[in-house]
């Protein structure tokens, strides 16, 4: 330090740092905010194109001339049960196989393989889970086409999300609390119930919102295993087949003749509302257990 | 092989005979033989990686949720061997442990005690209050927490939380406390309040106190042994050795900080 400067002045070093640090700061603020530019790109084209045909006649009528007039109601419901079936099967299983991992399974070579399988499942082609669950479930099962087959072809696809979420939030539960609640005396599975999962739901609830973003838009894994290009009447039952939002999408953009420009996006439209407001529901709780802090 | 216990003193709770305990190929601890009396705070103490908190470990069968930790040797409880006790859920419940972290659980103050009740089955609210008031009061926090009951364990501060941690062990009536250095994470008005409180539990129960404190072991334990890199040194009545009767150089010197 040369007399005369006072112990707070910058030398060139630290002024070069600290440019440097500004620059960063800017470049990653700008890599951020380029992201943003898809999402409002989408939505805003959606909202533009999509919302003069968007009415509630449209949401609540059958479809007319294969979709050219009339409503989506059939594929609007069928979307619905799709999803819920697959996540009844796919949240119960892939909770129950992530707390086996998580907290029972051994570090073996085994469980590696489990593992690398659950990795490699997340990254199979939506189209190669829809061959395989016309294999399994229409013919192997006899569960036919149907909102059982098609939402099970679906739970296999979202099942790893399922398992990495509900797995990276039963991690984040310190190991202190495990060890405290065995030297009481609890099982493996008292603990989990009382101390482990309860502090694990938010992680769970993600897995929920990401299975509902896939299940809602996917077009190919229920395109051979339940969906239908038109069925007018809305399921009763899981054996039923139905008409869906996603497979809709895909037949009046490019199958169906004479199909007013603002209809293909009044439906785009109408799913990425579906998977809104299913999932601010799944946001809603999530934000509540987030608000308070247990430790 | 068991010794004798002393024809006038009380009975031993816990017999210790060529325990030797590893993780995967690191020694920790070997051939260590000791004996806890009843109603009696024995002291450990020994610089790190002594091997004392292995030695708790090794009492109630920690080694079965330690990855690659092995037990070999003899350690009996109560007359029983610990390594063929199958339910280990009992052996637990009759040593309440307490780490150097102090651990609330994120469940409500009340929860955390009652916990060890629930578990094992006490369901009625009269008998766990009384339970939940009785830990609380001989844990030193009872007044401190008594109108927020139901406040998140978690959310205390560290000495309340330690104290807690006390109360939970003490909740079911456990024969042997062990103090694993307790109070790492506390401050030094809440450390003597817990002494106290250790002073007053000798009369109903056995303590086994881990410490780095050397002067705590002074203050609280009747015998203490001093363990050095994976080995017990040696074991004495606490005024003998600290009053210079320490067979080994090394006590000795570690006793007067002149290493550790």
């Amino acid at each position: 330090m040369n007399p005369g400067e006072t112990p707070f002045h910058a030398t060139p070093l630290e002024q070069r740092r600290q440019l440097v640090q500004r620059l960063v700061r800017m470049l990653l603020l700008c890599v951020t905010l380029l992201l943003l530019v898809p999402v409002l790109g989408i939505l805003g084209v959606l909202v533009f194109e999509g919302a003069p045909a968007l009415s509630w006649s449209f949401l609540f009528d059958k479809p007319q001339r294969l979709g050219a007039a009339g409503g989506i109601w059939p594929a609007l419901v069928g979307t619905i049960w799709l999803t819920a079936t697959a996540l009844a099967v796919a949240l119960p299983l892939g909770v129950a196989a992530a707390i086996y991992l998580s907290e029972y399974a051994r570090d073996n070579r085994l469980t590696r393989l489990i593992n690398l399988a659950i990795v490699n499942l997340a990254g199979v082609p939506s189209i190669v889970h829809a061959l395989f669950g016309v294999g399994a479930f229409v013919h192997f099962l006899h569960f036919g086409e149907s909102i059982l087959a098609a939402g099970c072809t679906l739970a296999v696809m979202t099942m790893p999300v399922v398992i990495v979420a509900t797995r990276e939030s039963l991690k984040a539960v310190p190991k202190a609390f495990r060890e405290a609640c065995w030297n009481m005396g609890a099982t493996r599975w008292q603990t989990i119930w009382r101390i482990v999962l309860p502090n694990s739901v938010s992680g769970i609830l993600t897995g929920v919102i990401l299975v509902v973003c896939r299940a809602v838009g996917e077009t190919a894994p229920i395109m051979f295993t339940g969906a239908v290009f038109l069925r007018l009447v809305t399921p009763e039952t899981v054996f039923d087949r139905t008409m869906a939002l996603s497979f809709h999408l895909y037949t009046v953009s490019t199958q169906v003749t004479d199909v007013p420009r603002a209809v293909p996006f009044a439906v785009a439209l109408t799913l990425i509302l579906v998977v809104l407001a299913m999932n601010s529901i799944a946001i809603w709780f999530r934000m509540r257990l987030r608000g308070r802090k247990k430790w | 092989m068991t010794a004798p216990a002393p024809a006038t003193g009380p009975a031993n709770l816990v017999t210790v005979r060529g325990l030797s305990v590893r993780y995967g190929d690191h020694v920790a601890l070997q051939g260590v033989d000791l004996d806890v009396r009843e109603h009696e705070i024995f002291g450990i103490i020994g610089p790190a990686n002594a091997g004392k908190t292995s030695f708790l470990r090794a009492l109630n069968r920690m080694d079965e949720f330690v990855p690659r930790m092995r037990v070999d040797g003899n350690v009996t409880f109560a007359g029983r061997d610990v390594r063929s006790v199958r339910n280990l859920y009992a052996l637990r419940r009759q040593i309440g442990v307490v780490f150097p972290l102090p651990v609330g659980l994120p469940l409500s103050i009340y929860d955390n005690v009652a916990l060890g009740p629930r578990l094992a089955g006490t369901t009625g609210r009269a008998a766990l209050d009384e339970i939940v008031e009785r830990c609380l009061r001989r844990a030193a926090l009872w007044d401190e927490v008594k109108d927020r009951l139901d406040g998140l364990g978690s959310l205390l501060s560290g000495g309340q939380q330690q104290r807690l941690t006390i109360a939970r062990a003490l909740s079911q009536d456990p024969s042997l406390l062990l103090l694993d250095e307790f109070s790492i994470a506390v401050d030094p008005v809440t450390t003597m309040r817990i002494e106290e409180v250790l002073k007053e539990l000798r009369r109903e129960l056995t303590i086994v106190l881990v410490t780095n404190l050397v002067q705590q072991a002074r203050r609280l334990a009747d015998r203490t042994a001093f363990f050095l890199g994976g080995r017990c040194v040696e074991c004495a009545a606490t005024d003998a050795l600290f009053g210079g009767g320490a067979r080994d150089q090394r006590t000795n010197d570690y006793l007067e900080g002149r290493f550790g």
